[in-house]
């Protein structure tokens, strides 16, 4: 259990980087008032953040990534479940892994 | 900016406990993630104890394992740094995002509640809010929820990652990508999302095709992204008027 001095300065250094990210936006909000095209695009965010998250991310794992990545989208949308839905990705990727091998 | 008086319903029991027990379906997809952390803590021979506290302070795990993948000794404090600067750069916009659930709170609720913000607690947040709901203790019951599974997935791949040793294209690994999946589905709001997603999905492919790392191609596809859907919508709006 030691806790050493250099360690602690970084994960320190991390920790106010990462609340400054996770406060700047919404602490500039609060003080400006924002151009209603802004305002738009922070309503189209949400989506547009995730998308963009997970393109590169599937593109990366080629086709199998797309066929998991899709049932698991299938199984939310049908089923409403995201335990559901994540282990169905997980053992869709498995199973074309497995069948490859 | 006049912080209102915050009115009843705006910061609830009820709203933390719901919060919390909806996400524990999606903390599935942070299990694995935690785990890897814990192991690469490991490797670069942080201690148990500094792990914990990396862990449970920073709680970002794409930034925390690209900063120990640039760990040194003596530990590289301006790298860790800036790595987590950069790579949380995509949390910004989300704060702004939730404004409508976060404008009545102010003090240690509301940065206390900004400062465990995840990307899966967001999103969640985005669905209530859509649905008329902005008790943002829904947002920390989400968000706290999700912490504990950190602090406990971190804590087991410190402890046993060395025995496991998953190769790092398990499926697995998966997990987090399956949970982003699963959250698009409640996020999506019709057809007039389509154009400005593959906007956004293109331009992210686009930016990582140029070499570029995290968190450009995010930053780019959620900008783009947006951008398109706040065009179209002026475009509509002028078209009706």
């Amino acid at each position: 259990m030691t806790l050493r001095w250099d360690v602690l300065a970084a994960i320190l250094g991390m920790v106010a980087a990462t609340f400054l990210c996770r406060a700047g936006g919404y602490a500039i909000l609060r003080v400006t008032r924002p151009p209603p095209f802004i305002q738009a695009m922070l309503q189209h965010l949400p989506g547009a953040i995730f998308v963009a998250f997970l393109a590169p991310a599937l593109a990366q794992g080629g086709w199998p990534a797309w066929v998991a990545g899709g049932s698991a989208l299938l199984v939310q949308a049908r089923l409403g479940r995201m335990v559901l839905s994540i282990l169905t990705g997980v053992g869709v990727l498995w199973a074309i892994q497995a069948l490859q091998w | 900016m006049t912080p209102a008086p915050a009115p009843a319903g705006s910061f609830t029991r009820t709203g933390f406990r719901r919060g919390a027990r909806t996400a524990l379906g999606l903390t599935l997809g942070l299990a694995p993630f935690g785990l890897v952390v814990g192991m690469a803590a490991d490797a670069k021979g942080l201690s148990m104890l500094e792990t914990l506290l990396m862990s449970a302070l920073v709680f970002a795990g794409t930034s925390q394992l690209v900063a120990l993948q640039l760990w040194s000794d003596p530990a590289p404090v301006l790298a860790a740094t800036l790595a987590c600067l950069v790579i949380n750069l995509r949390l910004a916009p989300m704060g702004a995002a939730l404004a409508p659930a976060l404008d009545r709170l102010s003090g240690l609720r509301l940065w206390g509640t900004l400062a465990v913000l995840v990307d899966n607690s967001f999103a969640l947040m985005v669905t209530e809010i859509r649905s008329g709901r902005r008790d943002a203790a829904f947002l920390l019951g989400a968000s706290l929820a999700m912490w504990v599974v950190w602090m406990v997935t971190t804590l087991l791949g410190h402890a046993f990652g060395a025995a496991v040793r998953l190769p790092p294209g398990h499926p697995i690994f998966f997990a987090s990508v399956a949970a982003l999946m699963s959250i698009l589905v409640p996020l999506w709001r019709g057809r007039s999302d389509v154009f400005p997603w593959c906007v956004a999905g293109l331009l992210a492919l686009g930016a990582q095709g140029l070499g570029l790392g995290a968190p450009w191609p995010v930053l780019a596809g959620a900008l783009g992204g947006a951008a398109t859907g706040a065009a179209l919508d002026r475009h509509r709006d002028r078209g009706r008027a």
